[in-house]
């Protein structure tokens, strides 16, 4: 009995020693050589592999950006500038700073702005509602609220709220990688500077109806008036197809069309409040600072 | 033993509440909306211009492509407007607006119910005329019939199949005209077999319509090579595969096209509207279609004009009634609930369902358990179990062309027959319609 135990152990090590030999010649023989960089860059990034830098995961794009000549057209979104300068570092390279960015839903089609007309009780996914028909709304453009974008995100950083029924974008969460606004399939998501202590001005609708169908369809829409663009000192807004969009590269934040929007379309965030306007209602005296009801949408 | 396609299937209840409701003529209009996109493929260009005083049966739109058609005026007026306008999903969808003045015809059309059977007209008249009719394929699908009728020269048709099945629950319009004009689509059939030089042509009709299946029996007697089958109830025997199936017993392969077994398959409906290009001159300005459900009071079979809307029609059908939640174009297995009741009828729109809340409850969605209820369902031997596991992983669409997503109909046995409630048809749709667009792009490649 003993015999047969000791037999079978002396044979597997026997094996495991023959093995060990042969596997470590054909590892050097068929050794694949890899820059080592790579590993210490794949070392720097945030390992979330989401995708959002374009390439298919955080070791893929290490191979990239270290294969490439310079650090030109790479960028981590979740890493941002903290690790790319590392990266950069790592490499002996220099590297520009980026703005950070950050998803913008650009539809504030709530419960209360936007009038149901129909009310879809079919599988819960923005793309199959969309491949059925337009929403339940008189809009064909805006949120459909099913919460596509949330499946998308990596970081919890997007949510529906079930009592206003749209996205919204905890920005403290944002990375910005863009998965949702490749979720979307109306397209609402758009990815825009996250600014100076996060503020940030740009029209929160997309409805390219004419300004009677959007107006009767939704109170925030934007109706193409052109209100913003005579306000604009900067070339910044443009009304194409019925609807406004704010360069931002261009806007300074002046918020003059904030003002003019008849329809409250444009919104203006995180900006503190202004100076009591003098005069304007007989406002109670001691106003504090109560946030504007058009500003600051904060997600939670 | 009665025929019926040999792969899946359910049964659900028929529901043909509406089959003793002949067919009443639908009251004037004061505006039609004619929609450009009446047809499978390219949209139709319109002719007219605003302030044109159109008849009806006057051509307003001429095709745009191989695959589209001509759209006629189905009543007489002035052109109001050209605009695009939301269809039922909401979608816009470049429409002729026709502001209705009296009920003017054009002259060549033949308005007398008198049976035309002689037709001396070569192949290509024939089918240039049912071409400039602007006939479709009525039993839901609208892909145009001139091209249908058409096939390649190295295919050789062997047999036409009249669709008469209606396996849908709740429509009656195809069974009305069978009972109503049987001799008229049995003429239509005569010109299809003439057109496709075939000799043999079956009318494969659901045993629940007994009195249709007498009528066209009946009338069938008068024409020589037509032949009535009586098909077991099972949905979805209408399915171009499934009726093929089960009345010639050959099994189309994955793939490929009626054609390829040398079928072809024309619903009774576009016999009718074949009949009356042919022979009355008449282009496709009106069809039959349905008016039911549970909650309705009285049950229509309407003749609509094209471009009626919606609203107009459940008006006049006795109002929305109150317990009313859904309301469906088509059937209730394959039909899209309306979400735009302004939206105007098509030339392929066979019925309006409304259906009560306790009828389109959906009940909670719970898991799998591998029952194989759908598999053995599917009258097209899929497993849409693993399609819908595929889906939800998202992007494997390799794996999804191999299970054959392509070959699904869309015909909703899986979901109907699941225990567990799982909407298995809502992602298998749009990834199927994904696969297709994979396949078309690497055809493009080649």
């Amino acid at each position: 009995m003993t015999g047969t135990i000791l037999f079978t152990i002396a044979c597997l090590v026997a094996l495991g020693l023959l093995f060990s030999v042969v596997l470590y010649f054909v590892a050097q023989k068929f050794k694949v050589e890899e820059d080592p960089r790579i590993g210490i860059v794949e070392s720097i990034m945030p390992g979330a592999n989401c995708g959002g830098c374009g390439h298919a995961g955080c070791h893929a794009f290490a191979e990239s950006v270290v294969k490439a000549p310079s650090m030109e057209g790479f960028f981590c979104p979740v890493g941002g500038n903290a690790t790319m300068s590392k990266v950069a570092q790592a490499l002996g390279r220099a590297v520009e700073e980026k703005e950070p960015m950050v998803a913008v839903v650009r539809c504030h089609g709530t419960f209360d702005n936007r009038e149901r007309t129909n009310h879809y009780d079919g599988y819960a996914s923005c793309k199959v509602m969309a491949a059925l028909y337009t929403g339940d709304t008189g809009c064909k453009y805006g949120c459909l609220g099913k919460g596509d974008c949330v499946d998308a995100c990596n970081f919890d950083a997007i949510h529906i709220d079930q009592r206003r029924g749209i996205a919204e974008v905890d920005e403290s969460k944002c990375v910005a990688c863009g998965a949702c606004a490749k979720a979307c399939p109306k397209g609402v998501i758009e990815l825009r500077p996250k600014g100076f202590k996060g503020r940030r001005v740009y029209v929160s609708c997309i409805n390219k109806d004419k300004g009677a169908v959007t107006r009767k369809a939704c109170a925030v829409g934007c109706i193409g008036c052109g209100k913003c663009v005579k306000e604009c000192q900067f070339d910044a807004i443009h009304v194409e197809n019925n609807v406004a969009y704010i360069d931002f590269t261009k806007c300074k934040m002046c918020r003059k069309c904030f003002d003019a929007c008849p329809t409250k379309a444009i919104w203006a965030v995180n900006f503190p409040p202004r100076p009591a306007a003098p005069a304007v209602s007989p406002a109670p005296a001691p106003a504090p600072a109560v946030e504007k009801p058009a500003e600051a949408p904060k997600s939670e | 033993m009665k025929k019926t396609f040999c792969l899946g299937g359910v049964h659900p209840n028929d529901n043909k509440i509406s089959k003793n409701a002949a067919i009443e003529v639908f009251p004037p209009i004061e505006t039609a909306y004619i929609s450009m996109a009446q047809h499978l493929g390219a949209p139709a260009e319109p002719v007219v211009a605003v302030g044109d005083k159109v008849k009806v049966g006057t051509v307003i739109g001429k095709p745009t492509g191989f695959i589209s058609g001509y759209v006629h005026s189905s009543v007489s007026g002035t052109v109001k407007a050209i605009e695009p306008r939301a269809d039922i999903a909401g979608n816009l969808v470049m429409h002729v607006v026709i502001a209705v003045e009296g009920d003017e015809w054009c002259e060549e059309i033949d308005r007398s119910r008198d049976i035309v059977r002689e037709c001396n007209l070569t192949s290509e008249e024939i089918l240039s005329k049912i071409q400039n009719a602007g006939v479709v394929g009525l039993g839901g699908a609208s892909f145009p019939t001139h091209v249908k009728l058409n096939p390649p020269k190295d295919k050789k048709a062997v047999a036409l199949i009249l669709n008469g099945t209606e396996c849908e629950p709740f429509i009656t319009s195809d069974d009305r005209i069978m009972r109503e004009r049987p001799v008229e689509i049995l003429i239509g059939a005569e010109i299809m077999m003439k057109v496709l030089n075939v000799d043999k042509a079956y009318v494969g009709i659901e045993e629940n319509k007994p009195e249709a299946i007498a009528s066209m029996s009946a009338a069938a007697k008068d024409f020589k090579g037509i032949e009535v089958v009586t098909l077991k109830k099972k949905y979805p025997q209408g399915g171009e595969k499934q009726l093929i199936d089960a009345v010639i017993g050959r099994q189309v392969p994955s793939g490929k096209l009626p054609i390829d077994v040398g079928a072809v398959v024309q619903n009774v409906a576009t016999s009718l509207s074949i009949y009356e290009a042919v022979q009355k001159n008449k282009p496709v300005i009106d069809n039959s279609v349905t008016v039911s459900g549970h909650c309705m009071d009285v049950q229509h079979n309407y003749l609509v004009r094209v471009g009626t809307p919606v609203s107009k029609i459940l008006e006049v059908a006795g109002g929305i009634p109150k317990d009313a939640a859904k309301i469906v174009s088509g059937g209730p297995m394959m039909g899209k609930a309306i979400a735009n009741l302004d939206a105007a009828t098509v030339k392929a729109n066979g019925s309006i369902l409304i259906l009560s809340e306790e009828e389109t409850v959906r009940k909670p969605e719970s898991n799998c358990i591998r029952c194989g209820k759908c598999a053995s369902a599917c009258p097209m031997g899929l497993e849409p179990w693993l399609l819908n596991k595929l889906a939800r992983v998202g992007g494997r669409y390799d794996d999804l062309e191999k299970e054959r997503i392509f070959d699904c109909i869309e015909c909703g046995c899986c979901l109907y027959t699941c225990p567990a409630n799982i909407p298995l048809l809502d992602l298998i749709r749009i990834n199927k319609a994904e696969v297709m667009k994979i396949i078309r792009g690497r055809a493009a490649k080649k």
